[in-house]
């Protein structure tokens, strides 16, 4: 986080950039002068704290708070006070189910089959994610020439915006796209529409958002694993210890708090998949790849099942699923904070 | 040859090679192709004619098949290589294909029509960059509009994110006053508030505000970000307080503090708050989706994701816009990679 040294044309640039801004801010200067006579020293602290909680309370708060009380209103109306009062209606229709493991049998059969693609998709990305981040950072940790190449390399897709991430994968998955080029090379294979199938449209989603995020994980892990102390390795390197034991023995118990830290983080992702499978699928085929945030969003604001109630009820259900997983995260960083004070 | 692999495959210490090192070759250069593969394939493909794109097997370069105007013919006919039955090749314009037969003619005779067996032809194709797709949209469609919307969007947000996040921050960290651990504690409740779970109530916000469909209504629910203040509020401790003393024993304002000494002292954070910013702004999706139903204030995201839903999608275009989109994040990724990378090593933030 070193500032570099620009070169002086580039500085003299942003000092003419600057100059209308220091003038303003100059300006700014003397009723603000006249404003701490009267607050205090202590008091502008206010001041200073006032822009950023008004905009943090009006689009932050404001909306957690109103959320409980929409979920418990009824209608397709906006605002609130065109809204009527339900009570827990719009959680009772929900959890209406003749039995959760059968979408079909649900009052609302979209929301179901939405949560348990997302569950599949938590339970299937997750732990792929971290084994693949585990692989890379493992592998990015050893003596490398131009390891920041190579850590480039990986950190690459997660810069790139979920619809570009959605696009690029749309158009090698097509019929005529990079996949099935590769496949009638190597085996001669027919071409196959892969998003249009249940199967493949599931795996493509899943991988997809490996692909995107894997170096955003690895980059942590590769953190942890530098601040493994080199003497530890070098006595077990001198008594002769085999690698795989080095690894099982000493690596991954000393990995163990950043690796359960990126697999809450992980987590509280995984539930919130949307953007590039919304753009890679469109949810489909079907509702195949339809997970809980294209739900919430759809229910809210797509025309025909129009129901903001029920949409502000689901997430809240959702959040409170992130919530738990929230505080585990903050435990577990507070005992790492510990272990690192000891 | 032995010593030509030794020499290449030798390694320091002249220790022999383990099944890790293969490894970890196999999956470093496997990464190579697999993370920059398909990003250079799209870049690839974004220079194709539509004809070349809807063609199987695809070719890696973009491909154009030569054409000619032949007297007598009133569209350019496509030009190819025939195989002559006496063994000799000669180029030939195709008028017209009749099942497994093609009616070929010479350019340069174009009286006499040949029958050629369409076994025996190759079209002549030269690469060819069809740049057409990147000034097409521009000029045809509103992309000029979404690049205009896009780039609004994120120099304001990002603007305005370091000043009240600044600001917050140094409140924050350079004063006690009652109240401050509240503040402190609810923004790191928040720090993981998603968009998804709010998303219902603060589109009613916003438009209550009047916001919807305006760029204002992208912007300011993205700009108090808990995240910044959090980070820049952890840099600006490690600022001594005993600066501030002294600019307060020379009478300076506290904005004068904050503006002249705490701010540019805390350039480096500010830099990484600001890539970070960028970034998220840029890429955006879901917020500008739900606020911009107007087509004229869509931003890229949204207007690519809009015509790429289309039922008949015009890949040409898309693929040169995806590119367009791209280019943005893949200069801060070239340039500025190192910070992100060490803010997030450093904080856990994205």
């Amino acid at each position: 986080m070193n500032a570099q040294t620009p070169s002086s044309a580039a500085s003299r640039l942003t000092g003419a950039l600057l100059a209308p801004v220091r003038y303003l801010a100059g300006i700014i200067d003397l009723p603000l002068r006249g404003l701490q006579k009267v607050t205090g020293l202590t008091g502008m602290a206010s001041f200073f704290l006032l822009p950023n909680m008004a905009i943090f309370t009006i689009f932050v708060l404001l909306p957690l708070i109103m959320n409980v009380i929409y979920s418990m209103t009824g209608g397709t109306a906006i605002f609130l006070d065109s809204r009527t009062f339900v009570g827990a209606e719009q959680y009772s229709r929900l959890l209406d189910c003749g039995s959760y493991l059968d979408s079909g049998t649900c009052a609302e059969d979209r929301f179901w089959i939405a949560t348990s693609n997302t569950a599949w998709f938590v339970l299937l990305q997750v732990p792929l994610l971290l084994v693949v981040a585990l692989v890379t950072a493992l592998v990015l940790n050893r003596e490398l020439k131009a390891r920041s190449f190579w850590r480039a390399v990986f950190f690459f897709p997660v810069l790139l915006s979920p619809v570009v991430v959605g696009l690029i994968w749309r158009w090698i998955l097509q019929r005529q796209g990079l996949l099935n080029l590769m496949l009638f090379e190597t085996v001669g294979a027919q071409p196959h529409t892969w998003l249009t199938d249940r199967f493949w449209a599931f795996a493509a989603a899943i991988g997809v958002s490996i692909w995107a995020h894997v170096g955003f994980y690895a980059l942590i892990l590769l953190a942890g694993l530098q601040a493994i102390p080199k003497d530890i390795y070098e006595a077990a390197e001198m008594d002769g210890t085999r690698p795989s034991r080095v690894f099982w023995r000493i690596t991954l118990p000393l990995l163990m708090p950043n690796l359960l830290v990126v697999l809450v983080l992980a987590l509280i992702r995984a539930v919130q998949v949307f953007d590039e499978v919304y753009v890679l699928t469109g949810g489909g085929p079907g509702t195949s790849t339809m997970y809980l945030i294209q739900y919430i969003f759809e229910t809210g604001f797509a025309s025909q099942l129009r129901n903001p109630g029920l949409a502000a009820a689901a997430s809240i259900l959702m959040g409170l699923v992130l919530v738990v997983l929230t505080l585990v995260q903050l435990g577990i960083s507070r005992t790492n904070e510990r272990k690192g004070q000891r | 040859m032995a010593t030509v692999s030794q020499f290449l495959f030798r390694r320091r210490g002249g220790a022999s090679w383990h099944w890790t090192d293969i490894f970890t070759w196999v999956w470093l250069i496997g990464g190579l192709i697999l993370m920059f593969g398909p990003a250079v394939w799209l870049a690839l493909s974004s220079f194709k004619t539509p004809a070349a794109l809807a063609e199987f097997p695809p070719t890696l370069l973009p491909y154009v098949t030569q054409q000619a105007t032949v007297e007598g013919y009133d569209k350019p006919l496509s030009l190819y290589t025939v195989t002559m039955e006496d063994g000799s090749t000669r180029t030939l314009a195709e008028i017209r294909r009749i099942g497994l037969v093609a009616q070929m003619i010479d350019p340069a005779a174009p009286k006499d029509i040949i029958k050629v067996d369409i076994s025996k032809r190759e079209p002549v194709r030269t690469v060819e960059f069809a740049t057409s797709n990147y000034i097409q949209p521009f000029l045809a469609f509103d992309f000029t509009r979404y690049l205009w919307n896009s780039v609004f969007v994120t120099t304001m947000a990002t603007l305005i994110t370091l000043l009240v996040n600044s600001m917050a921050a140094f409140a924050l960290s350079k004063y006690k006053f009652r109240g401050q651990p509240l503040i402190m504690m609810i923004i790191l409740a928040t720090l993981m508030v998603p968009l998804g779970v709010i998303m219902v109530p603060l589109y009613s916000i916003v438009s209550a505000l009047g916001l919807v469909n305006s760029l204002w209504g992208v912007i300011l629910p993205t700009v108090a970000t808990p995240t910044g203040v959090f980070l820049l509020r952890q840099y600006m401790l490690t600022i001594p307080d005993e600066l501030i003393e002294a600019a307060r024993m020379d009478k300076a304002s506290e904005w004068q503090i904050y503006w002249r000494i705490v701010l540019p002292l805390a350039a480096p954070a500010l830099a990484v708050l600001g890539i970070f910013s960028v970034v998220w702004r840029w890429n955006d999706f879901l917020w500008p989706l739900i606020v911009l139903s107007r087509k004229e204030l869509y931003t890229l995201q949204v207007g690519l994701n809009i015509y790429s839903g289309e039922l008949n999608v015009q890949w040409h275009y898309i693929l040169a816009m995806t590119v367009v989109t791209m280019i943005p994040v893949v200069l801060v990724f070239i340039f500025l990679q190192r910070f992100i990378t060490t803010g997030i090593a450093g904080t856990g933030l994205k």
